[in-house]
């Protein structure tokens, strides 16, 4: 897994690459996560585009992303989701639950 | 079907060892004309099992192996993912589409190799442990993940 962390105006997009399963750095990625709220960021998009597959574990890491970013005040929506990832929300009924949008425009722009 | 598709791997309970699996699996699964959407599913399931042998049944320990048997029985792939731990009863694992339980971190592994393959089924390994078996018609195309599973055995 590998990922990037960058700014649109107010907002922090995160981007994540690769495979996001277990053993694959999901301790790195809970540590970014902390350091982007500890920054204070109230808007925070997560860039699903390059994820290339997403296991249990990583499903487990986004939901407790979410869940921090929540508690914290923070609105946390994803993007640019590919079919397989979108497919595995759909299956385990977080789709409802995740605020996500078609790419990251319409996601930046939602915060207005 | 012919046995040059049969495999068995023995590997140590560490994650990285999921991706040694992963090269073999998909190479087979290619030669056996899988689509590459039904190869990604069948990866992941087998992803999630190694993942349960290694932290839940043999809860990595190094010196305890997770053997990986793929075979080829009538028109299905059968793939046996079996540990070195104390036994698993999967009626104890909650439900993760109940909706107290869809925010949870954890719990969806057995839910992806249901949806993901045509059956699972739990048991028990020669050796103790446990072993889940996963099942899969072999074909040009076949349903997934769309469809609801049929259940375990």
């Amino acid at each position: 897994m590998k990922f990037n962390v960058r700014q649109s105006g107010d907002v922090t997009i995160l981007d994540l690459n690769g495979k996001i399963t277990i053993g694959s750095g999901e301790e790195a990625l809970r540590n970014t996560m902390q350091e982007i709220l500890n920054s204070g960021a109230k808007k925070v998009v997560i860039n699903m585009s390059g994820v290339t597959m997403i296991d249990s574990s990583g499903i487990g890491e986004l939901v407790s992303a979410y869940t921090t970013a929540t508690n914290r005040g923070t609105k946390l929506k994803l993007a640019n989701l590919p079919s397989k990832v979108s497919d595995i929300l759909t299956i385990t009924q977080l789709i409802t639950v995740f605020d996500v949008y078609d790419n990251e425009a319409d996601a930046v722009s939602s915060f207005a | 079907m012919a046995d040059e598709h049969r495999f068995h791997l023995a590997i140590g309970s560490r994650f990285e060892n999921i991706e040694l699996v992963q090269v073999v699996l998909k190479d087979r699964l290619r030669q056996l004309g899988m689509d590459e959407d039904t190869q990604d599913w069948v990866d992941l399931a087998v992803r999630e099992a190694l993942a349960n042998a290694i932290k839940h049944g043999n809860a990595q320990d190094p010196e305890k192996q997770v053997h990986v048997d793929l075979d080829i029985e009538a028109d299905e792939l059968v793939i046996r993912v079996q540990d070195e731990g104390e036994g698993f009863d999967p009626d104890r694992v909650v439900d993760p589409l109940a909706p107290e339980n869809i925010r949870r971190t954890n719990g969806r592994g057995i839910l992806f190799m249901k949806k993901f393959m045509d059956r699972i089924h739990y048991g028990s390994g020669p050796g103790g442990g446990t072993m889940v078996t996963l099942r899969k018609r072999v074909g040009p195309k076949t349903d997934t993940p769309h469809h609801p599973e049929e259940g375990t055995e």
